[in-house]
């Protein structure tokens, strides 16, 4: 489904990617961990086509695409979602109506035609279980004035939304507390099947005790440095980064 | 080239949508302005001496005062002596029915959406079609007038209610107000004329539609709201003009008096040619509208959506007299290319108990300047009067300026005046969301826009904050910053 070859990206001239390799197949959970500052939220900036990204060398296919050739809508509309570490608020726009604007957009982009507004609704109501969202925040303008919890848990209902084929989710733990976790990794699950697959950026074990991945990365310094199983999170979470970081050093 | 700029380029250069013109005859004043001018234009009118007169003396006074140069806007010398003040297009004296109006003038509405048809109008709003400087048909008359309500043009008020034109007009922007109000008064050559009578709320909205359409001329049109005693009226107003490349004048008077317990609520969707890209025609905007509380429990609301004209000088004001009446003012005014928008309000207490409300919201974009202007006074009789102002300006790009002029003037204590201001830019970040989730970026800012602007979006009646939407997208479409 995604394959990344020697990926390099810098921003202002600073590289922060330097040769990042890696493959995601339908069906699979990837979890990107490691410390501060290695490059994880860039990579999944970079995916999502964010434009202050400048990349310099290296290949991502996407289903069979070149997906740096790609503008950011196309990217989304071809099934690629971020959920954001920082959701950003766009005051007066709600929720609903933002959703349907891009939701339809992704439905031309397949040929299909828009939704009306009952269907619309309709569908809204069924996802809004999936994360326990509460119908009044959806009328209120995106993100403005949400608590942290419910930004993330917006993100998750508008991921179960669009159908994404490859979901990021770019440290969705993050500020959320045990409950709101539990709920956001309970959406993700559900929404997991074998067509679809999902990245989850991360800095804690913490969150992959409620999305089990099939495989672990840690990123360091711009470059995957060790691949895992499940495993490698449990050992990264007792012993930190610093025996990689030595490691690598060594190297 | 970065992809901001590219955009930026792409969006800008979209035309403007209203800029054919309509092949139709037409019956002009010759060019320039003299005292002759005014007779020709009065009698053309077939006026009664009185209206002459008031003309006259506008005119005189005219010739005293000096155009305004206080405006943060720049534009080159208005030589009045090359304006054509007065053009009608020629058809049969007046139209008894709207089958005699001359087709191409039927068609010239049409493509603006308008349809004169009265069979064809489902949706109750009742127009009055103003081209270049005649009204050429109104529609929904004879309804109204069973409710006792009258609208008419200016021309045929003078004639069938010369004792509500003598009383009202010039009641609330005096022939001496201003340098543009003044020339208007010497010239106006129609508008519409609108009266509710006590007790009556008006059942439909009441619209003009304003179009300049030949070359060289200036529009001078005046309209005269009076709602009576416990009335309700809604107006509406839309403009446009074809794309030429010389500048056009259109120097406006509207005036609103409400008695007491009425209610008037004004809006005015102005798309105006604003000129090309590169800053070249458009129409020169120099317009007063002013209302009057003038009875207790009276209430004022403007609204006003202004995405045209290449300069905008505009302040729709309220002068709050009667005790407890209110007046507000809601605004998006919206500057690309080479516009320039000094606009704003002026909320004059003067009642015990006054309440206004100015919520205003420019958006910038280009090489565009974009200034709200607004004097909040109260009177030292004005006792707990309040007023509560929000100005936020949007810029797109780097090459744009948004400017907030306040003015606030309190003899009384007891007011309570409270203003708040934010100048904010279109963030990457916002665009960035938007086409994660598969948004294309037109429609990103035309959505980020649109939210920015909703709160005096939502004050337009319906059909009338649809077609605005439209136009803030299509003017603006994604000049990010």
């Amino acid at each position: 489904m995604l394959k990344i070859q020697n990926l390099h990206a810098s921003i202002d001239g600073k590289e922060i990617l330097k040769g990042i390799n890696l493959e995601v197949k339908p069906g699979e959970i990837h979890a990107i961990m490691g410390p501060n500052g290695s490059g994880k939220s860039t990579l999944a900036s970079v995916l999502a086509g964010k434009e202050e990204y400048e990349v310099t060398q290296g290949e991502v296919s996407y289903l069979n695409k070149d997906l740096l050739d790609l503008a950011p809508e196309v990217r989304a509309r071809e099934g690629i979602f971020l959920a954001f570490q920082y959701p950003v608020e766009i005051p007066g726009v709600t929720s609903v109506n933002f959703l349907k604007t891009a939701l339809n957009q992704i439905r031309e982009h397949k040929g299909l035609d828009p939704l009306d507004a009952v269907s619309f609704l309709s569908l809204m109501k069924e996802k809004m279980t999936l994360v326990d969202i509460d119908k009044s925040l959806l009328h209120r303008p995106l993100n403005e004035g949400f608590s942290g919890g419910e930004k993330k848990r917006n993100e998750i209902f508008q991921m179960a939304m669009l159908e994404p084929k490859l979901s990021i989710l770019d440290e969705t733990d993050s500020g959320l507390d045990i409950d709101a976790l539990r709920i956001v990794a309970n959406g993700v699950n559900q929404l997991r099947s074998s067509d679809n697959a999902t990245i989850v950026v991360t800095h804690y074990q913490r969150l992959l005790d409620y999305i089990v991945p099939d495989f672990v990365h840690v990123l360091y310094n711009g470059r995957i440095v060790k691949s895992g199983s499940k495993d490698l999170a449990l050992e990264l979470e007792e012993k930190g980064y610093d025996w990689i970081k030595e490691e690598v050093n060594a190297v | 080239m970065s992809d901001d700029t590219r955009i930026l380029d792409e969006f800008t250069s979209k035309e403007y949508e209203h800029g054919w013109e309509t092949k139709i005859d037409s019956d002009s004043a010759p060019m320039g302005l003299s005292e002759d001018i005014v007779r020709f234009i009065s009698n053309k009118k077939d006026e009664p001496e009185w209206m002459l007169e008031w003309r006259l003396k506008a005119y005189r006074h005219w010739l005293t005062m000096e155009e305004p140069d206080w405006g943060n806007i720049t534009f080159p010398t208005i030589n009045y002596q090359d304006i054509i003040y007065y053009s009608a297009p020629k058809q049969k004296a007046t139209p008894n029915s709207l089958d005699e109006v001359d087709p191409e003038l039927r068609k010239t509405f049409e493509k603006l959406g308008i349809s004169l048809d009265e069979q064809k109008r489902l949706t109750g709003v009742a127009v009055d079609a103003v081209i270049d400087s005649v009204s050429v048909a109104t529609t929904f008359k004879d309804k109204l007038g069973e409710m006792g309500i009258i609208f008419c043009s200016f021309s045929e008020a003078v004639k069938d209610h010369p004792e509500l034109v003598k009383k009202y007009v010039g009641s609330v922007v005096p022939i001496t107000d201003n340098y543009f109000s003044a020339l208007n008064s010497a010239v106006f050559s129609d508008g519409s004329f609108c009266y509710i009578p006590k007790g009556v709320r008006c059942p439909m909205e009441l619209s003009t539609y304003f179009r300049i359409n030949a070359a060289n001329t200036g529009q001078f049109e005046r309209t005269l709201i009076i709602a009576d005693d416990d009335s309700y009226v809604s107006y509406l107003e839309g403009c446009t003009a074809p794309m030429r490349d010389e500048n056009q004048l259109h120097a406006a008077v509207v005036e609103i008096y409400a008695s007491k317990n009425a209610e008037v609520k004004y809006s005015t969707v102005q798309n105006w040619y604003p000129g090309d890209k590169n800053g070249k025609g458009g129409i020169y905007n120099f317009v007063t509208k002013r209302g009057i509380c003038a009875g207790d429990h009276s209430k004022i609301s403007w609204t006003q959506v202004e995405t045209g004209s290449a300069i905008t000088w505009k302040y729709p004001s309220c002068i709050l007299k009667g005790d407890n009446s209110t007046g507000e003012f809601y605004s998006v005014a919206v500057t690309n290319n080479y516009q320039q928008a000094d606009t704003g309000t002026k909320m004059i207490h003067i009642g015990k108990n006054t309440r206004s409300r100015i919520v205003s919201k420019g958006v910038s974009a280009g090489h565009s300047q974009n200034s709200y202007r607004g004097l909040v006074k109260v009177m030292n009789r004005a006792e707990n009067s309040r007023n509560y102002s929000q100005c936020d300006s949007l810029l797109m790009g780097d090459q744009c300026g948004a400017h907030t002029f306040p003015y606030i003037e309190s003899a009384n204590s007891s007011a309570q005046i409270e203003h708040e201001a934010t100048t904010s830019k279109i963030g990457e970040d916002q665009i960035f969301y938007c086409t994660q989730r598969g948004i294309d970026e037109e429609s990103a800012v035309a959505l980020i826009v649109n939210g920015y602007c909703k709160e005096v979006l939502n004050q337009l009646p319906m059909e009338f904050a649809v077609e605005a939407q439209k136009l803030l997208a299509l003017t603006l479409e994604g000049s990010v910053g």
